[in-house]
C-alpha cells in the first residue's frame, strides 16, 4: 500500500522551479495596465503644477484654458473641494506628532515644486495637457527650507506656519528604559575613559531616491454605476478603499478599487495619492468617468520619494572587537507632508540598526523633518535599507580604526547559530538563523582569498585600476506584521491576510488573496502552495486578487508580507477546507472521520483502498444529493492569519569593484550573495527577486539620486537625469541559498522581496572605499559616481590620484591591506 | 490632419491623424494596441519598442505620419498560429520578466539585436538592449533569455523566428 500511494502521490510543487502562470499575457501585450482602461465618453485630466517649491497662490486665472476646444472644465482646488481634503497618514508615530493638512490640490499655499493647484479636464489627455499650459496662476514666493538641519533650528523658515515648526516628531528607543540592554550613556562614557575600548562617530548620508516603477501611475473613476469604481496602479487596493472611504465621507460599500496588471511598486505605489482623489472628485464633478495617467516627469516630481537621512552613529567597542554601545541620531527628511506611512519609515530602521550583533547597549532617536520637497515615504526595504547601510559601514569603520579584517569584526559580535531564538538589544526575537553558514558559502564562491591577493598585487604594481571588497551581512525584519505590535508602534491598522478558496464543481479551485502582485509572481507561486496543500493539479488553480469586489478583505502587498502572511492565509484556508470535506468524504466512503485521512488530494480510508478525491467532493457538494445531515453542502473557506512574530532573513553579500583612479569610474567587478530567505517555495521566483533588488541597492550606491537646487528645484526630473541602471551598467550576480525554515509560520518561509535592496548597498560603497582608502579617501556620499569619486581621490591629503604614489603600509592604509585567511577561521590575523 | 496608410501587425490602416501625434498614441490610442506601452517622456526607458520596417525604434521618437507606407511590428503580432516568437517563449522559459511593464519594449529591441547580431555575447548583449530599462530583474535573466533564444533562433534551429514571421506579416495574416 505505502508503495501504491508513493505512486501515485504527485511531486511536491513547493520547492519547483515552476515557470510563472502570469507571463502569457505580458509577454504577447494582453495586459490590462490602468491606462488601458477606454470607458465610453472618458473624459482625461492634466494636473497645473507649481513650479515654486514654496509660494503663496494669489490668484488663478482658467479663462483662457477654458476657451480651449474640447476642454471640459478646469478647476481650482476650491472648485471640487480638493483644498479641503486631509490626505491620510496612518502611522502617528508619537502622540503629539504634528500632522499638517495635506490637500487634494492646494489652496492657498504651495509647499513643493511639483504640488497640484488646479486641474483641466478634456476630451484627450493631449488637449488637457495643452490647456494646462494655458492656466496663469499667480504665485508670490516664498523662502524653501531644504535643508534639515537649518530647519530644525530656531528662526527658520516654516514649512507650515500653521504648525509652528518643521518637526514632525521624535521618536526614541533606549535598551536600558526598554530593560532590553544597558544605558548607551554609560556605555560610551565608560569606553571613553576606558584604556581597552575605543569610541568611533561616523556620520552617513541616506541620499534621497525615486522608485521609479516602470509603468507610470494612473487612475481611472467610473462613477456611473451603483458602486463607484476606481481602477489605480496601486499596490494597496484595499486600503485605498477604506481610507478613500475615511477621507472622503463616502459610504464604503459604494466604492469598488481594482488594481489591475500593476507595473511594478517597490513601495511607490502605498499611497493614496491627491491624483487619486482628484480624479475621483473630477468624476464625481462632471458625472463622467474620468483617467489620470502621469507623465515619466511628473512621475519623478510628485510621486513619492523614499530614503532621505542623515545618520550620526556612535560605536563604543574593545579593542579586541567586542561591540559594548551603539547610539544612532537620525534626521529625516519627510518633504513637505506626511504620507501614508511616511512617518514609520525611519522607524522601521530602530529595529535593524543593531543587525545581527549582540550589542549590549543601544540607543536610536529619530527626528523627522519637514522641507520643501515632495514627501517620502515606502521605498524597497523602507527604514530597513538606511539602517543596513549605517550598521554595516560603521562595521567596517570601526574594523579600520581597530586594524581587524572587516569579516573577523563582524563575526565576533555576530549571533552564533546555536544562540537562536535570540532576543536582540531591539526586542526583536529572531527565531531562526545561521551566519556562518551563510557566510562560509559566501566566501568560498566569491574566492575571498583569491581576490585579496590580486587587490594586494594591483597595490604593489600601482595599478591604474584598483580593486575594492566589501561586506555586508544584514538581515531584515520581513511579513509585516504581527497586529500586536503594528498597534504598540501605534500603525492604524493591523497587519494579518486573509485567503478564500472556492472550490468549483468540477474540482478546480479559486483562491482569493488579499495580497496583490505587481511583478512578484504570486499566481504562480499561490498555485504551488494549494496544490500541495489540496493535492490538485498546478494548472487547477486560479488566484484571485486586486479587486475589492472579489478579494474583499486584505491588507495589500509591501514588507515582504505577501508569502510570509498572505501564503499562510492560504495554508490555513485550505486546511479548513479539507476540515470541511472529512465528513462529507466519511459519508461518501461509508466510514467514521477518525478513520480517514487526507494524502495527496485523496480521503483514504486507513488499512484499505477505498478513498475519494477533494475534487470529486466538490462536485457532490455541488449537487447536494447525498451528503450528512446536519452540515452545509460546501467546502468553501476563508481564512485570515496573523502572524505572531517577523521573519528574519539574512545573508552575506560580497561586492568586488574596480576603481579607476584617474577617472573616478567604479566598475563591478563580482558580486556573490548567499541568502538565508527560509523555506523556497519557488527557486526561480526567489533569485528573480535577489537579482531585481540587487539593482536597486547597488544602483543607490552608484547611479541614483534626486538632487534638488538651492531654490527646491528637482535637477533629476526626467529618466535622462535620474540615472537608472541599464544593463550595461550591471554583471551577472552569483546567488545562492542557505536555508534555516522560520519556525514562525507552517511554511517555513521568510520572504525575499527586498533582501537584495537591503543588502547591497553597503556592500557596494565599502567596496568602493576599500579600492581607494589607500589613497587617503575615508568617505564619499552616495551616490559614489565617477565625479565624486576622482574627486574624493584628488583632494584626499598628500595625493595627487596616482595609485603608484599611494603609501599602502602605514597603519590606517585600508582594509585591503589587512587581508587574512579568515575562511580558513585564522582569526589572529588582519593586523598590520 | 494628415492621412496615413500604415500595416501594423498585418493589417492594413487608413487614418486622419493629428501632425504631432506620435506613434505610440496612434498604436494606443487609435489601433488599441495597448501591448505598446508608454514608460517615460525622454525615449529614456524603451518601454514603447516597436519594430518599424524591420528596425526596432522607439514608437514614442516616431511620429505617426513617418510611419505612413511602412509596416509595424509590435508585441501583439509577433504569435504564429498560437506559437509564441522564440524570444517570448525564451523570456518566459528564463524568468525574464516580472512586473512585466518594460518586456514587450524588451523583447521586441532583443529580437532587432538577434537580426543585428545572431550570437552576442554577455556584454553585446548587454550593450544591445542599453536602450531599454527594466527596474525588476536586474537584467539577469534577459541576457540569459536573449542567449537561450540566440541558441535556438540560428539558423536551422527553429522555425519560426522572426526572417519567417515577416513573410506571414506580408502574406496579411493577423
Amino acid at each position: 500500500m505505502t508503495t501504491t500511494e508513493n505512486a501515485s502521490t504527485p511531486a511536491p510543487e513547493i520547492g519547483r522551479d515552476r515557470r510563472r502562470k502570469e507571463d502569457r499575457r505580458l509577454i504577447t501585450g494582453r495586459t490590462r495596465w490602468t491606462d488601458n482602461q477606454a470607458l465610453t465618453g472618458l473624459l482625461h485630466i492634466a494636473i497645473v503644477r507649481s513650479p515654486f517649491a514654496h509660494a503663496t497662490i494669489k490668484g488663478i486665472d482658467t479663462s483662457t484654458a477654458k476657451q480651449v476646444p474640447g476642454v471640459v472644465a478646469v478647476y481650482t482646488a476650491a472648485d471640487i473641494g480638493a483644498d479641503q481634503v486631509q490626505l491620510p497618514c496612518a502611522w502617528p508615530i508619537t502622540k503629539d506628532m504634528k500632522a499638517p493638512q495635506r490637500p487634494a490640490l492646494a489652496g492657498s499655499r504651495v509647499n513643493f515644486a511639483g504640488e497640484g493647484v488646479a486641474v483641466v479636464v478634456a476630451r484627450s489627455a493631449a488637449i488637457a495637457k495643452d490647456a494646462a499650459e494655458q492656466v496663469e496662476v499667480d504665485y508670490e514666493e516664498l523662502e524653501p527650507v531644504l535643508d534639515m538641519e537649518e530647519a530644525i533650528k530656531d528662526g527658520a523658515t516654516l514649512v507650515h506656519p500653521e504648525i509652528g515648526t518643521n518637526e514632525n516628531a521624535q521618536w526614541v528607543f533606549d535598551s536600558g528604559e526598554a530593560g532590553s540592554g544597558g544605558s548607551v550613556a554609560e556605555a560610551l562614557q565608560k569606553a571613553e575613559s576606558a584604556d581597552d575600548q575605543i569610541v568611533v562617530r561616523r556620520r552617513f548620508r541616506q541620499q534621497r531616491l525615486v522608485p521609479v516603477f516602470m509603468e507610470p501611475r494612473s487612475t481611472v473613476v467610473d462613477p456611473n454605476a451603483e458602486q463607484l469604481t476606481m481602477w489605480s496602479s496601486t499596490q494597496v487596493p484595499h486600503i485605498l478603499k477604506t481610507m478613500l472611504a475615511l477621507t472622503l465621507g463616502l459610504p464604503e460599500h459604494k466604492i469598488r478599487v481594482i488594481a489591475p496588471d500593476v507595473g511594478g511598486g517597490f513601495g511607490g505605489k502605498i499611497a493614496v495619492a491627491p491624483e487619486e482623489v482628484v480624479t475621483l472628485l473630477v468624476a464625481q464633478k462632471t458625472g463622467k468617468p474620468v483617467k489620470w495617467t502621469e507623465t515619466r516627469s511628473e512621475s519623478l516630481l510628485t510621486a513619492h520619494h523614499g530614503r532621505d537621512q542623515i545618520q550620526d552613529l556612535t560605536m563604543s567597542v574593545t579593542k579586541d572587537g567586542q561591540i559594548t554601545g551603539l547610539d544612532v541620531k537620525l534626521l529625516a527628511d519627510m518633504g513637505a507632508y506626511l504620507g501614508l506611512v511616511g512617518p514609520g519609515v525611519p522607524i522601521l530602521g530602530a529595529f535593524m540598526f543593531n543587525a545581527i550583533y549582540k550589542i549590549p547597549a543601544y540607543r536610536f532617536d529619530c527626528t523627522n523633518v519637514f522641507t520643501t520637497k515632495t514627501l517620502t515615504d515606502a521605498y524597497r526595504g523602507a527604514g530597513r535599507p538606511e539602517a543596513t547601510f549605517g550598521i554595516e559601514r560603521m562595521m567596517d569603520e570601526v574594523a579600520l580604526e581597530l586594524g581587524m579584517e572587516p569579516m573577523e569584526f563582524r563575526q565576533k559580535n555576530w549571533i552564533k547559530h546555536e544562540e537562536f531564538p535570540y532576543t536582540t538589544v531591539s526586542t526583536l526575537t529572531y527565531d531562526t538563523g545561521n551566519y556562518e553558514a551563510a557566510t562560509e558559502q559566501a566566501l568560498q564562491m566569491f574566492d575571498y582569498d583569491g581576490l585579496r591577493r590580486e587587490q594586494q598585487e594591483r597595490r604593489q604594481r600601482g595599478d591604474v585600476k584598483q580593486l575594492g571588497i566589501g561586506i555586508s551581512t544584514f538581515t531584515e525584519m520581513c511579513g509585516l506584521a504581527p497586529s500586536r505590535v503594528l498597534g504598540s508602534l501605534d500603525y492604524g491598522a493591523g497587519g494579518w491576510e486573509t485567503a478564500s478558496i472556492r472550490m468549483q464543481p468540477t474540482g478546480k479551485a479559486e483562491v482569493v488573496v488579499g495580497v496583490s502582485p505587481h511583478g512578484q509572481g504570486h499566481e504562480t507561486a499561490f498555485s504551488q502552495i494549494v496544490a500541495d496543500q489540496l493535492g490538485v493539479p498546478f494548472e487547477d488553480v486560479e488566484i484571485l486578487h486586486g479587486d475589492t469586489q472579489s478579494s474583499y478583505k486584505g491588507l495589500d502587498t509591501y514588507g515582504s508580507r505577501s508569502l510570509a502572511v498572505g501564503g499562510i492565509a492560504v495554508v490555513k484556508a485550505a486546511e479548513k477546507v479539507i476540515e470541511k470535506a472529512k465528513p462529507i468524504a466519511a459519508h461518501m466512503l461509508e466510514a467514521s472521520e477518525g478513520d480517514l485521512e487526507f494524502s495527496g488530494g485523496k480521503f483514504t480510508v486507513k488499512g484499505t483502498d477505498k478513498g475519494v478525491g477533494i475534487q470529486d467532493i466538490a462536485l457532490a457538494v455541488f449537487a447536494a444529493h447525498d451528503y450528512p445531515e446536519g452540515i452545509e453542502p460546501d467546502i468553501d473557506a476563508h481564512a485570515t492569519f496573523d502572524p505572531e512574530n517577523f521573519s528574519f532573513p539574512h545573508g552575506t553579500h560580497l561586492c568586488a569593484v574596480e576603481v579607476d583612479t584617474e577617472t573616478g569610474f567604479v566598475q563591478l567587478y563580482k558580486y556573490v550573495c548567499v541568502d538565508d530567505v527560509g523555506n523556497v517555495i519557488n527557486p526561480l521566483i526567489v533569485e528573480g527577486q535577489v537579482h531585481g533588488g540587487l539593482a536597486q541597492g547597488i544602483a543607490q550606491a552608484l547611479f541614483e539620486e534626486a538632487a534638488y537646487d538651492d531654490q527646491g528645484t528637482l535637477l533629476s526630473g526626467t529618466l535622462v537625469d535620474y540615472t537608472l541602471p541599464t544593463a550595461a551598467d550591471l554583471i551577472s550576480f552569483d546567488t545562492a541559498n542557505t536555508t534555516t525554515a522560520s519556525t514562525t509560520n507552517p511554511l517555513g518561509v521568510k520572504g525575499v522581496g527586498e533582501a537584495g535592496t537591503i543588502a547591497s548597498t553597503p556592500a557596494v560603497v565599502n567596496s568602493v572605499l576599500d579600492a581607494i582608502r589607500h589613497l587617503g579617501v575615508s568617505d564619499i556620499d552616495m551616490p559614489t559616481t565617477p565625479y565624486r569619486v576622482w574627486t574624493a581621490i584628488q583632494s584626499a591629503s598628500g595625493h595627487a590620484g596616482r595609485a603608484d604614489e599611494a603609501d599602502v603600509a602605514s597603519p590606517g592604509a585600508g582594509l585591503g591591506s589587512t587581508a587574512s585567511d579568515i575562511s580558513k577561521g585564522d582569526t589572529q590575523g588582519g593586523h598590520l | 490632419m494628415a492621412r496615413i496608410r500604415t500595416t501594423v501587425d498585418g493589417l492594413v490602416y487608413e487614418d486622419d491623424v493629428e501632425p504631432r501625434m506620435l506613434l505610440v498614441q496612434y498604436l494606443r490610442e487609435r489601433l488599441g494596441k495597448t501591448g505598446t506601452v508608454i514608460g517615460c517622456d525622454t525615449s529614456n526607458c524603451g518601454a514603447c519598442t516597436v519594430h518599424l520596417d524591420g528596425m526596432s525604434v522607439k514608437s514614442c521618437s516616431v511620429l505617426a505620419v513617418q510611419a505612413n507606407g511602412a509596416e509595424v511590428l509590435t508585441i501583439e503580432g509577433l504569435e504564429r498560429d498560437g506559437q509564441l516568437h522564440p524570444m517570448q517563449q525564451a523570456f518566459h522559459d528564463n524568468h525574464a520578466l516580472q512586473c512585466g511593464y518594460c518586456t514587450p519594449g524588451m523583447i521586441m529591441q532583443s529580437i532587432d539585436l538577434l537580426g543585428e547580431n545572431p550570437d552576442p555575447s554577455e556584454h553585446e548583449i548587454r550593450e544591445g538592449i542599453e536602450g531599454n530599462l527594466c527596474r525588476c530583474t536586474g537584467y539577469q535573466n534577459i541576457v540569459r533569455a536573449v542567449q537561450d533564444a540566440a541558441s535556438k533562433m540560428k539558423p536551422g534551429a527553429a522555425p519560426t523566428a522572426e526572417a519567417g514571421a515577416k513573410q506571414t506579416v506580408a502574406g496579411g495574416g493577423a
